[in-house]
Order: structure tokens, then sequence, then C-alpha cells
């Protein structure tokens, strides 16, 4: 099992006196279980023979003492070593957490969320399977099948060879069956796969289904993949139903065997009537470790399969961290200064550059505005300042010092970052505008949250609400309109207090007027920090200190609002398309 | 707005009225369910007579040193052992075969349902969910049906034929071993309702872990911007913490329950033998059957301890079956007509009349909006995005019902029609075409078999795609991957230009593509409209106007109202909103070029 094994021993030993302690609980109770057909031989012997009460009464409260003890054991067993299966779980589901919580972005840009979930959950479950329960019955089982053997053995040698005559042929089934069933449940789970994908299809298109009437040859070809997922299915049932009774029936020839030569045996003297019931009670015993051993067998397959699922995300290695970080940008006051000098970028994995050769000067408390149509790439320049994607070394600066030198905690508190698509909790709104400030400094802070929520224009909103600050405001903040999540979000980004504040095209859903309020108020705030503002609207820009238009990754005109509309170039083109549509909404 | 805590909402653990209409899936089987039953109760007879010929063995010819007796006793075990195999066998292949035929009548019914349900349906629905009532909530009830139910079935008989066994043998000592049932009841029903309980709070935090999760890996990025890194994993250790300290609770549940039974079974075992030996010592019973009774009495304890794991399957399987019933309770609004339909034999003319509709009440999309496409007509529609030219459609082809006013095709109102028949009039061309997993033949006819090779490869070559088909492997069997992933966008176009014409509709609609091709695939695209267009009654929906000037009446939507209509020159001198749009697409085109 090699490197995956070994990284799952650090979760292990660190319960290894539970581990330990429950492990002699196993064998423990496992002895005492073995003890109490010992005790009926006896019982048998000498009831055969004559017995007094007293005796009788002996081997009666023997029985039950020998369960009593037995039970105590059996109950610190199961509550020892699944207990600390649930303390690994636990382990590993913040080692996982953590894990995710240092990934980039683009990390989660190439991934499913329901994948990630699925391996927190239900792989997480199946590793527990393996280290806790699966443990507790194969310590079990081995000592049961070892230690019952012996027992046997000692009763009578030639007997127990016998009654184990079959053994082999069990094995044998057992190896054959679970490979031909494992095979079949791949080849279903396949199929499965098919009709989800049929069904995926045909929901998502179901206007063209209708459309051309394909109802009905939609469910011709769903019967088809369903009646295969049966057929497949039927295949191994047929499997499952041979392979349960062979097991039974395999084990019965022993018991067969038993009836058969050890009658004999008692009838010639060989052996007492006791010790041929207690060696029935050994077989009966045996038949359960038989039928463990490929239940087990399976969770621990399930189980390391699952944990190098697992495995996948904790050694992930985090692209964008503070490895690069040097005295200078440790050292770093952040005042606002940014710098891009001849920045090319090129998602990983892409051919085509999204900045190409980008160049802009921000000096600290300017204003600055990137237009430009979709795809431009304005969102990707800005994401490079926090390092949501990592810029190329000796592009992106910060005061003079190149981001990738200065701790990420340290370049991320100076931002105020307010997104496209703003991120909300399902929380109270309290609770999301304060998100990024951390209670014990509260106080400290010259902003509090109305005061936030007022620049933002949310406090009238709020206001509104019966629980005011204190509505929750459901999954993503579905309950609030796109123009009350951004400008949540705003106040959000004005919380920190922050030396640079980027809005992403963050009042797009606000109308024009309420965006003008907002950018009156928040010039005020802003005087003496710097301001990076991505937009379609002309309106949102038309006062910044410098203008940038980019076009396919490449700044095309830069200037002020009044240069630019001069120069008659795509950005007076932007603004009197804008003055159309302005018009057209009026009609 | 529903979310993921809904899916994990418990419902009772047991609840007839569910498990009433779960039973009635099991009608159409009532042979297989039969022989399945006999098979089980045959089989729990047989094992009763392992320790019963034991008993035989030891009192008759162990005593006696018959050895052609013992003989006789294993050839009857052996018997019994054949028996059982064939038994077993017979009912895991009827039973579970049954499961699998009523998860394919589910699945069917389900599924059909689905096609009949409103689109109104499939917006508030997300496509994900839908799928797991089809798949994985059906397979739960899988479960139910093979190792649920029946088994409890097989348990019972196992049960009750060995406490008649039992009285059989000695009454005397059966009411002894019975005097233990009272501790089991007690056990038991202690077990059963801490374990519901822990149960219920183990799938609540595992709901919340779940919630978190999701919340957090999608805003992880808020998560970094904001430094909350710390913060975030301190509440979410907290919420695991608690998971795990719930599942540890439930732990102690079934670290008691399980030895209880045990030590419980013992006394059955001492009692036994204090009372059944001292009969022995008496001669008021034999030796061998109390080794019986001891077998019998172990055999007794085991279905009770497999008890809880069905318990869990039950529970699972109601809150299933709850989601399942609901979806196929869900009434499908948009249905055939009231009145029977005159067979449809009009040429393609449309009337909007005084139409409004409203997705969700009382924002309305189309206010009063009237207008006529006579026969062969070409209209085209225009308007800024969300003035209602796509729901025009979804009204036309009956995806959903006006609110108000009708719409009329030649004189017949389409909520008088078979849906099947109204959408047999049209081919739609929508905007982001939809290929399906198969191969082009099958994207191209889809499941129409009246379309011929012949007629689809004419259609093909007419729209242009003849050429790049031919030079695909295979051709017309060239397999499609999922939503055509392995064809560009233009290729995907002119495939669906391809399906519209094979079906040789009398009214083409044409939602217009707005995502750009390169300019040798742009003239074969439009090229390809124009043979498409060519006789029939069009309505086009255009975002691009170049491609709607010559047609012979253009619509102007607004803010759901019809503003303007008239020819392109009509309008252009009008200057109105027409005209407003026609600079603003200007503005683009000369952008573009620049």
């Amino acid at each position: 099992m090699g490197s995956p094994f070994r990284r799952l021993l650090p979760y292990v030993l660190r319960y290894r006196r539970q581990f330990l302690v429950g492990l002699t609980c196993v064998v423990i109770t496992t002895a005492i279980q073995l003890l109490s057909p010992w005790v009926l031989k006896h019982a048998i012997d000498d009831l055969n023979a004559g017995i007094t009460r007293g005796k009788l009464a002996q081997y009666a409260g023997m029985l039950l003492g020998i369960a009593c003890v037995g039970a105590v054991f059996r109950y610190l067993m199961r509550q020892i070593i699944v207990s600390a299966s649930r303390d690994i779980e636990y382990d590993m589901r913040n080692a996982f957490f953590a894990r995710l919580q240092q990934m980039p972005l683009g990390y989660y840009q190439g991934r499913r969320t329901g994948d990630l979930m699925s391996r927190a959950t239900n792989d997480l479950n199946a590793v527990r399977m393996m280290v806790g329960p699966a443990v507790m019955y194969s310590a079990n089982t081995l000592l049961v099948f070892v230690v019952a053997i012996i027992l046997m053995m000692s009763i009578d040698v030639r007997l127990t060879l016998v009654a184990l005559l079959p053994l082999p042929l069990v094995s044998v089934s057992v190896k054959y069956f679970g490979s031909a069933i494992h095979q079949r449940f791949e080849a279903i789970q396949a199929q499965l796969s098919d009709l989800s994908a049929i069904v995926q299809e045909a929901l998502a298109g179901v206007r063209v289904l209708r459309a051309y009437n394909q109802q009905e040859y939609e469910v011709t070809r769903f019967r088809a993949a369903n009646e295969e997922y049966v057929r497949r299915n039927r295949v191994l049932i047929r499997l499952q139903g041979l392979f349960y009774p062979s097991m039974t029936l395999f084990l019965g020839f022993g018991s067969l065997l038993v009836l058969w030569l050890g009658s004999r045996e008692v009838i010639r003297g060989r052996i007492s009537l006791g010790e041929f019931v207690a060696f029935n009670a050994y077989l009966v015993m045996l038949s359960w470790p038989m039928i463990a051993f490929g239940w087990v067998t399976n969770i621990l397959q399930r189980g390391m399969a699952s944990w190098k699922r697992m495995l996948d995300v904790l050694d992930a290695s985090p692209d964008i961290s503070d490895a690069g970080v040097t005295d200078a940008g440790g050292a770093v006051q952040v005042t606002g200064a940014v710098e891009i000098r001849n920045l090319t970028f090129i998602y990983p994995g892409s051919q085509a550059p999204v900045l190409d050769d980008v160049s802009l000067r921000i000096a600290a408390g300017q204003t600055v505005a990137l237009v430009g149509a979709t795809g431009s790439g304005k969102s990707t320049l800005i994401s490079l300042l926090p390092r949501l994607h990592e810029p190329p070394p000796g592009t992106v600066f910060l005061d003079g010092v190149d981001v990738r030198e200065i701790p990420l905690a340290t370049v991320r508190g100076a931002i105020g970052f307010v997104p496209q698509e703003p991120f909300l909790f399902s929380d109270t709104i309290a609770e999301n505008i304060e998100f990024g400030v951390s209670k014990d400094h509260a106080a400290a802070r010259d902003m509090d949250t109305p005061a936030a929520a007022a620049v933002a224009r949310l406090d009238a909103d709020v206001e509104s609400f019966p629980k005011g600050y204190a509505t929750v405001v459901g999954e993503r903040g579905i309950t609030l309109s796109g123009g009350q999540k951004q400008r949540t979000a705003i106040s959000r980004a004005l919380m920190v207090d922050p030396r640079i504040l980027v809005l992403d095209d963050a009042l797009s859903a606000v109308d024009t007027y309420t965006e003008e309020e907002i950018l009156a108020r928040l010039k005020g705030v802003m005087r003496q920090r710097t301001s990076i503002l991505v937009s379609h609207r002309i309106s949102t820009v038309r006062d910044a200190d410098l203008i940038v238009v980019l076009d396919r990754g490449r700044i095309i005109e830069r200037g002020t609002h009044a240069e630019l509309v001069a120069r008659g170039g795509g950005y007076a083109d932007l603004e009197q398309k804008q003055l159309l549509e302005e018009e057209l909404a009026k009609a | 707005m529903t979310s993921i805590h809904d899916e994990e909402v418990l419902g009772k653990a047991y609840d007839a009225r569910l498990m009433r209409r779960l039973l009635t899936y099991l009608r159409p089987y009532r042979r297989q369910v039969a022989v399945a039953l006999g098979a089980i109760i045959a089989a729990s007879v047989l094992q009763l007579g392992q320790p019963w010929l034991m008993k035989i063995a030891i009192d008759r010819y162990i005593a006696s040193g018959d050895l052609r007796g013992l003989d006789g006793v294993a050839l009857a075990f052996l018997a019994i052992l054949v028996g059982s195999f064939i038994l077993e066998y017979v009912q895991t292949w009827t039973l579970q075969m049954t499961g699998q035929r009523i998860m394919f009548d589910m699945r069917m019914e389900i599924y059909r349902h689905l096609q009949r349900l409103d689109l109104r349906f499939y917006d508030r629905n997300p496509v994900g969910r839908l799928m797991t009532r089809v798949t994985s909530d059906v397979d739960v009830l899988n479960d139910l049906f093979t190792a649920g139910v029946v088994s409890i079935f097989g348990d019972v008989f196992t049960l009750a034929g060995i406490m008649i066994v039992l009285m059989v043998m000695d009454w005397r000592l059966a009411l002894v071993a019975f005097s233990v049932l009272p501790l089991i009841v007690i056990v038991t029903q202690w077990f059963r309702r801490n374990v519901r309980e822990s149960y219920r709070t183990v799938r609540t935090w595992i709901a919340r872990i779940n919630a978190f999760l999701q919340e957090h890996i999608t805003g992880m990025p808020t998560v970094q911007l904001f430094r909350r890194e710390r913060r975030s994993f301190a509440r979410f250790a907290e919420i695991n913490r608690t998971h795990r300290n719930a599942n540890v609770e439930s732990i102690f549940y079934y670290a008691v329950f399980y030895p209880a039974i045990e030590v419980i079974g013992a006394l059955a075992s001492a009692l036994i033998i204090w009372f059944g030996g001292g009969w022995t010592m008496q001669g008021t019973m034999t030796l061998g059957s109390l080794v019986a009774f001891l077998q019998y009495s172990q055999r007794f304890f085991r279905p009770i301890s497999d008890m809880s794991e069905k318990f869990n399957i039950l529970q699972a399987a109601m809150a299933s079956s709850e989601r399942i019933f609901k979806l196929l309770d869900t009434p499908a609004t948009v249905g055939a007509p009231a009145v029977t339909p005159t067979p449809h034999s009009g040429s393609g003319h449309i009337v909007f009349d005084h139409v409004w509709f409203a997705y969700d009440e009382p924002h309305s999309v189309l206010r009063d909006v009237s207008f006529e496409v006579k026969p062969g007509q070409r209209v085209g529609v225009v308007g800024a995005t969300g003035a209602g030219k796509s729901t025009l459609i979804n009204l036309l082809l009956r995806f959903y019902d006006v609110s108000r006013g009708r719409i009329l095709i030649d004189g017949v109102d389409v909520r008088d029609m078979d849906p099947a028949a109204l959408r047999g009039l049209f081919s739609l061309v929508l905007q982001d075409v939809h290929l399906f997993s198969g191969t082009i033949a099958t994207n191209v006819r889809l499941g129409n078999a009246a379309i011929s090779d012949e007629a689809m490869r004419r259609a093909a070559s007419a729209v242009h795609a003849d050429a790049f088909v031919s030079a695909l492997p295979g051709g017309y069997d060239h397999p499609v991957a999922e939503r055509g992933a392995t064809l560009s966008v233009g290729q995907k176009q002119l495939l669906s230009f391809a399906r519209a014409l094979a079906f040789d509709p009398r009214i083409l609609i044409l939602d217009e593509a707005t995502s750009s091709v390169d300019t040798d695939t742009e003239l074969l695209i439009r090229d390809a409209l124009h043979v498409l267009i060519q006789g029939r009654t069009t309505i086009a929906i255009a975002h691009r106007l170049s491609t709607i000037q010559d047609m012979d009446k253009i619509l102007v939507l607004h803010k759901g109202q019809l503003r303007e209509s008239g020819t392109h020159q009509e309008l252009l001198a009008a200057r109105g909103i027409y005209y407003t749009l026609y600079q603003l697409q200007y503005k683009d085109q000369e952008r573009a070029t620049a």
C-alpha cells in the first residue's frame, strides 16, 4: 500500500493509546466468547454421567458470568475503537478544510464543488470505516478463527481437519465471486452514470425536446438504458444469489461431516458427548469469520481508494503562499501606490495572453478607472493585485515592492475588494458587513457598521427590515436584491479600513441615481486612499483621475474623461452608445 | 428558495400512508412476491431442521450406537443443506429481480412524468435535484425491497418457527426460555428510541457540515480576500466537533445494545441449563432435547440484533419515497385540451390577440401584445434584452399558457389544440444549439423515424452541413459527445438548421445566435438561413438587425409592449426605438471593425 498507507499513520498513531486499549478489549472479549462452549462441554458430559444440583447451578452461573464479563469488554471495545475512529474523522476533516483554505482561486475554477464536498463526506466516511469498525472486526475475526481452530484441535485433531475440508472451497469461491461481483458492480455503476447522463441531457434540453415533440422518443431512449441497467443487475443478482447460499452450503458440509463422523467418534468413545456439542458450537462460531473476511476486505479496498481521493486534496500544494516573502516585503507599510510593469498574463493551461504588456502607475490616493468590453482583461488585472491569481515576478508592485515578496496577509489586509458577483454568507447583515474585521480590533476602527452601511447607501434598506442588521440574508444572500448585495459588499470592503479600494463593476445592479450618491460619499471616505474602479458605465468612471481603456488585454487609451471624449476613440463611442441607451430606457 | 438543508429533512421512521402507496408497486408482481414468500417460509422451516436432527442423533442413535440410523440422519442433513441452497437461491433471485423490475417501473414513471411537467416547473427546480429523484432516491427504495421489508418477513417466520418447535419439544422449558422475552422488548425499545433520536441529530449536523462546506468552497475567494481563514476554520471545527460528539453519543447506544442482547441470550442458556439440566437428571427430558434447545435459543437472538440496521434502511426509504411521491403528485397544468381538437388543416396563420403574460405574477413580461403573421410571411422581432422576445416563442409553442388574451393559429386557440399537434407545426432553431449524445444522424432526425436517410442528407446539404459532416470519420454515424462538445459553434448551428429543415415544418421559428463565428462560417450560415426560410411562415428573433432588414415585417418589442411595426425603411424613417437600436448596433459594428 506504500505511500498512501504511510500518510495514514500520523492520523491513526495520534490515538495509539485508544487503539492499544481497544484491541486489548478485543482480545479479552474474544477469549471469553470462546470459553462458553467449553463450559457447555463440561456441563453436557457431567449431565451424561450424572451430576449434582449444585454443580449444575455452578455451570449456569458460569455461563452467565462469562457473558457479563464479555459484554463489558465488548462494550469497551466498541466505545473506544469506534470513538477513536470518529476522532480521526474529525482531525481529517479539519485538515481537509484547512488545506482547502490555502488553495488559490485557480484551484477551485478547475473543480466541481460537489466533488470536493463528496471527498469531505462520503470518502471520509469510507476511510473512517477502514480505521474504525474494520480494524475492530478484523482483529476479532482473526482471533476467533485462530483460537477456535486450536480449541477444536485440542478436542480432536482428525475431526478438526475433516471439518475444515470445505475451507479451500470457501476461500476459492470467495475469491472467484468477490472479483466477479466487483466487476459486475463496476459495470452497473457505469450504466448508472449513462442513465444519469441521459436524464441530465433530456432535462437540460427540455425546450428542444418539447418543440420537436420528442418526449416519446426520449422515453424510449431512457427505457433502453433503464432496461440495460436491469439486465446488468440481473447478472449481479445471479452471482449474489449463488454466492451467499453456496457459502452456507460449504460451511454446512463441514457440519455434516462433523455430525456424521463425529457421532461415530462419540459412539466409539474417542470423544465425549460434551466435546461433540462444544465442537459443533465452535464450528458455528467459525462461520462468521468466513463471511466477515470478505466484508472486511471490501471495506479496506474502498477505504484505501477513498483515502487516495482525499490525499489528492490534502497533498495539493498551494501555489500562492508566503514562500517568496523578503525582509523588504515583510517590512512594507502599504500607502496605496500601485505599479504594473510590463505585465503579460496567461492563465495556466491556456495559450493566449489575457493581459499583454500592460504598464500602469497609480499614485497613492488616486482614483483610477478601468473600462473595456467583456473579456478585455479588466477583472484579471485587478485580481492580480490581492494575488487571487499569481502575477509573474517583477510585474505588480505595491509601494515599490513586488507583491509576491509581501506577506499575503499584509497585501490583502490593505485592499478592500468588491468582486463582480459579491458573495454573501448565510448570516446576518451585520456579520456580513463585519466579515473582514476581527472582533478584538473592532473597537479600534474608525468606522462602525452603520457608518459603513451609510456610505454604501445600505442604511435606509436595512432600517426597513424588521430585524435591521440582525436580518439573516439566506444562502448566498438570496433574500436581498442584486443592488442590496452589491452595497453590502461595498460596506464590507470599507469596514476593513483599506488603503486601496477595488470595485469590480460593483455598482452594476444599482440604479444611476443611487450610484451617484454612493460615488459622492465614497469620495469623502476615500480622500486619502487609492481607488480602482472597473465599470461598463461612463457615469461611474467620469470623475476618475485617470481612465484606462483596455481592449483584448492591451491598454489602448488613457486619460481623463474630457481628454478621452475629445480624442474621439473607443471611449467616446462608448459614451455615445450609453447616451443612446439612456434615451431608449426613457422611451 | 430551497437549499441543501431541504434535502436532509427527515420524515417519520414509518409512515403507513407512504408504505401503502409503496406496496401498490408490488401489485403487478404478485406471483413473484408469492414465490419469494413461499421460499422464505420453506427456508425458515428447513433451518429449524438442523438442531432437530442433532437432537435425534444424540437421543436415538448415539445413545444406542446405531450407525445405520446416523447415516440416515446425515442424509437428511444433506437434503436440508441442498434444499436450503435451492430455496435461498430462488428467494434471492425472485426477490431482487422483482426489486429491479419495480425500480424500473418507478424510474419510467418518474421520467414520463418529468416529460409531461410544465417548463414552469423546470424554472423552479435545478436539473441536479431532479436527477437525484430518478437515480439515488429510487436506489434507496431498492434497499427497502431487497434487504428490508421482505427479510423482516423471513425473520418473523424464523422466530415464530423456533417458538413452535420449542413448545412441541418441551413446553415447560420453552416457557422458561421465553421468560427472557420481556427483557428483550425493554432493551430493544430503549435502543430504538435513542438511536432514532441520535440518528436525527447526526443527520442534522452532517447537513450543517455540507452547507458550510458548500458555502465556503464557493465563497473561498471572499474568505481569503478578507483574511477570514482562521475564524472560518474555528467555526468549521466547531460544527465538526458537534457532529463528532453526536456520533460518539450514538456509539454508546450500539455499544450497549449488542452486548446486552448477548447477555440476555446467555441468561436464556443459563436458565435452560439449570431447569433443563434438572429435568434431564430427573429423566423427564432427554439430553438431545437440551442440546437442541441451546442451539435454537442461539438462533433466536440473531435476527433481533440485525434489527437496528433494517431500521435505518426503513427510515432512509421513507424520506426518499416522500420526495419521489411529491414529484409524482406535481400536476402538469399545460395539458391536452378539454374539447376534442379538430384535425388541423391551415397554412400557418398566426394571431396574437391582446396577450398578457407573467412568469412570476404580477411582473408582466408581455403586456397587451397583438399582431398578425400571414401565411408565408417573414417577420422579424427586435428589442433590447429583456423586452420579451423569447417569451413570444415560449407562448406560441405553449411551453407556458398566456395569462390573458389568446393566441390563434389558423383560427384555433392554441389552448384548444393538442400540444403535440401544435408543436408539430413548428421547427425551432434556438439560440444555443442543444445537441444530444448519439450520432450526427440521430441529432438531425432526433427520434423521427419518418425522416429517411435520403431526406436527412438532402436537408443537411441544403444548409451546407453536408461538407463538414462528410469530412468527419464515419460521416453521419460520427459520434456526438454530450452537448456536442467536439463540434464548433458554427457546425452546431448548421446541424440545428439541418434538423429544422428535415422536419419540414409549416412555420419556422428562429432565435438567432449571438455567438460570434468566423466570417466564412458566417456566410455559410447566412446562406443556409435563406434556404430554410424559403416558402415558410417565419418568425425570427434577431439580435443583429442586419439579418432581418429584408423581412416582410419587423416588430419592435420594448419593455413587454409592441411599440412599433413595419418594414426596415418605414421604421428607420419613423426615428423611434428601432432607429435608436439601429444606431446602437451600428456603433458596435464600427467598434468591431476598428
